[in-house]
């Protein structure tokens, strides 16, 4: 009796409270719609026109025609081939040297506490002061490497065959400190308790990191490497303050370079279709990195205890 | 040759000592437990035969060898976690595996063992589940299989049963006795509980701030306690303790309490006439009380609290201080706010200095 009663007013106050959730989320839904969901669709939009071959005439509408030019062209190949290397260059290293970093960090020592601040230092440091940094570093006539007796002709930056290694190592270097901080929480949350367990049952050091700390951070380092590839994959400062996709020609040109270069023609007429195009496609690639790490983290999420 | 040695071990964090000065025989085959309250320093003790952590001072040895320089893996002593610290990626099967695996043991060899501990605490159906779909005796069981899969010279336990609900922790204990007798093991045992103390260990010894108060069988320990802390910690209720003044009446020795004057059998006095004190505490179980019309004491019922197989009646001294009594259920119960006269069992007076706070009549 009294639950029917009470139904009607029930109802009207679920009703309400909706209301009231979506008046709250208006804000932030306005923000998205303008600065994300607007460009995203306009520039999905322009990709099906292509570009007048003479300035000044008008945009010509042809439908994905442009997409399967633009995405099955040896350019394209070329650049997604670049990044993806970049990706394995930089990815794999920053996280291994961050959980090393994080491993030593992880003692109890007295002092540590300095160290901790110096791992974690580079996050403090934009993509253009950790170009600026290397390329001064990397300068053939001021930097280290003269200095220390290394020197190639031509200079590294400048070589085809190692400029993007030394992009590479620029990006790892930034990036190490928010590696070092995801191991080193990573590595906190694994109880003292199973460690000292592992010890009193045989384990040397090796076999603890193996058998215990490994397998309990796998969840951080997967988390690491997507986030890591996304980084990679969206890397743009360092290319374009220390080889401009160069030195020569596209040994340096990854996608978001390649998309800048098209946009701006550094390299030929502006092509914002173009432009477009591989915009759609970089962001098809950091949606499948998301997707494959939400299902994944899903799938094998942390042993609760 | 499973026996594990303290000698002169001292354990510093720091300006914290939380082992003082610790000389103690855990005998082969013994199940001895150390009891205190937390931060007494015996989970310290037990890390420190474990090589978990190093002592700052003195000597362990396991079996006949001095351990301060070998590390916890290669100390052939088998730990049992508060926790558990069972490894969450793998299964059960594997769990128990472990210190096999670390020691290279052949697999049919491994096998064959796990099996063994498993059937040994009826872990064999869930071998291949993973310790979150255990429950907390499951997963204790399997801490503990863990341990007994390789005969260790010693098994450490710490706290092991304060995870599970009473009623498993009272099955839980009786198992590990059972389990202790056929593995004739070494156990050290470390628990805050003086229940399972008493009930468990061949002998108990008893932590305060660092420091061993007193080694010793848990009836004599509760019989003859050391000194005031080792009275008011084992025993539940605890011991009544009251300070009074000596009176000395020709041969006859009284303690005047709050309340009246209570005689002290010969030895007590021949004790206390020994070290001269003006003042004593008197320490006497709840359950060797008297309750009843005559008796030295004066004191008032003020609170009764039954147990269903007893009743304990909390009693107030003529100045405030309380007396707890213990009586069968099945007797008639006095009346609250009631004055009523306590009597205390003659042979069961413990008398301690107040100062040391040691027994008199050792």
């Amino acid at each position: 009796m009294r639950g029917t009663a009470l139904r009607p007013r029930r109802y009207s106050r679920r009703v309400r409270e909706a209301g009231l959730g979506y008046l709250l989320l208006a804000p932030s839904i306005a923000v998205f719609a303008v600065f994300i969901f607007y460009p995203f669709f306009k520039n999905f939009y322009l990709g099906l026109y292509r570009n007048p071959f003479f300035p000044g005439q008008p945009r010509r509408w042809v439908g994905f025609e442009q997409y399967s030019d633009v995405l099955t062209s040896s350019e394209f190949a070329k650049s997604v081939r670049i990044t993806v290397l970049f990706a394995l260059y930089t990815v794999p290293l920053g996280i291994a040297l961050g959980l090393a970093l994080a491993l030593a960090a992880h003692q109890r020592l007295r002092g540590i506490a300095i160290y901790r601040t110096i791992f974690s230092s580079t996050i403090a440091t934009s993509v253009a002061v950790a170009s600026v940094i290397f390329g001064t570093l990397l300068n053939p006539r001021v930097g280290l490497l003269p200095w220390i007796g290394l020197e190639s002709t031509p200079p590294i930056l400048e070589n085809p065959t190692w400029a993007l290694l030394a992009v590479s190592v620029t990006t790892i270097w930034q990036n190490l400190g928010l590696s070092f901080i995801l191991m080193s929480a990573g590595l906190q949350a694994i109880p003292d308790d199973l460690l000292e367990a592992a010890h009193v049952d045989g384990a040397g050091a090796w076999s603890r990191f193996r058998n215990v700390t490994l397998p309990l951070l796998s969840p951080t380092i997967f988390f690491a490497v997507i986030v890591g590839s996304i980084f990679a994959f969206q890397s743009f400062g360092q290319i374009d303050l220390l080889t401009r996709g160069g030195p020569l020609g596209d040994e340096t040109n990854v996608l978001t370079y390649f998309i800048y270069r098209q946009l701006r023609g550094t390299e030929q007429v502006p092509d914002e279709g173009v432009a477009a195009v591989l915009a759609i496609a970089l962001f098809a690639i950091t949606l499948l990195l998301t997707v494959i790490q939400i299902r994944v983290l899903e799938r094998r999420v942390f042993y609760g205890r | 040759m499973g026996r594990v040695a303290f000698s002169s071990v001292t354990k510093r964090f720091g300006d914290v000592t939380a082992v003082d000065d610790l000389t103690l025989e855990v005998r082969d085959r013994e199940f001895l437990v150390l009891l205190g309250p937390s931060g007494c320093g015996k989970s310290t003790a037990l890390r420190m035969v474990a090589g978990l952590d190093a002592p700052t001072e003195g000597f362990i040895e396991i079996g006949d060898r001095p351990v301060n320089d070998v590390e916890a893996k290669d100390r052939d002593v088998a730990m049992v976690f508060q926790s558990y610290a069972l490894y969450p990626h793998m299964t059960v099967r594997r769990n128990i595996e472990f210190p096999l695996r670390s020691r290279k043991v052949a697999k049919a060899e491994r096998d064959k063992l796990v099996a063994d501990a498993a059937g040994i605490l009826g872990l064999a159906p869930l071998l291949e589940r993973r310790p979150a779909q255990l429950s907390g005796g499951q997963r204790q069981r399997v801490a503990l299989a863990r341990a007994i899969v390789r005969r260790p010279q010693a098994f450490l336990m710490d706290e092991p049963l304060s995870n599970l609900d009473a009623k498993l922790r009272t099955q839980t204990r009786a198992e590990l006795v059972e389990l202790h007798r056929r593995l004739e093991a070494t156990v050290i045992y470390v628990t805050h509980d003086q229940v399972e103390a008493m009930t468990m260990g061949d002998r108990i010894a008893i932590l305060d701030e660092g420091v061993l108060q007193q080694v010793g069988a848990p009836q004599e320990v509760y019989d003859r306690p050391a000194n005031l802390f080792v009275a008011r910690f084992v025993g539940n209720p605890p011991m009544n303790t009251v300070g009074g003044q000596v009176v000395r009446d020709g041969a006859e020795r009284h303690v005047a309490l709050p309340g009246g004057d209570v005689p002290l059998p010969p030895a007590q006095a021949k004790a206390i006439d020994r070290v001269a004190l003006q003042s004593v505490v008197v320490g006497f179980r709840p359950e060797h009380v008297t309750v009843g019309v005559d008796g030295p004491l004066a004191a008032t019922v003020t609170v009764i609290e039954s147990l269903g197989h007893e009743r304990h009646l909390v009693c107030r001294l003529t100045d405030g201080q309380m007396v707890i009594a213990r009586q069968p259920a099945d007797g008639p119960a006095p009346d609250v706010e009631r004055e009523v006269r306590l009597g205390v069992d003659d042979g069961r007076l413990h008398v301690f200095d107040p100062l040391t706070e040691e027994r008199l009549d050792r």
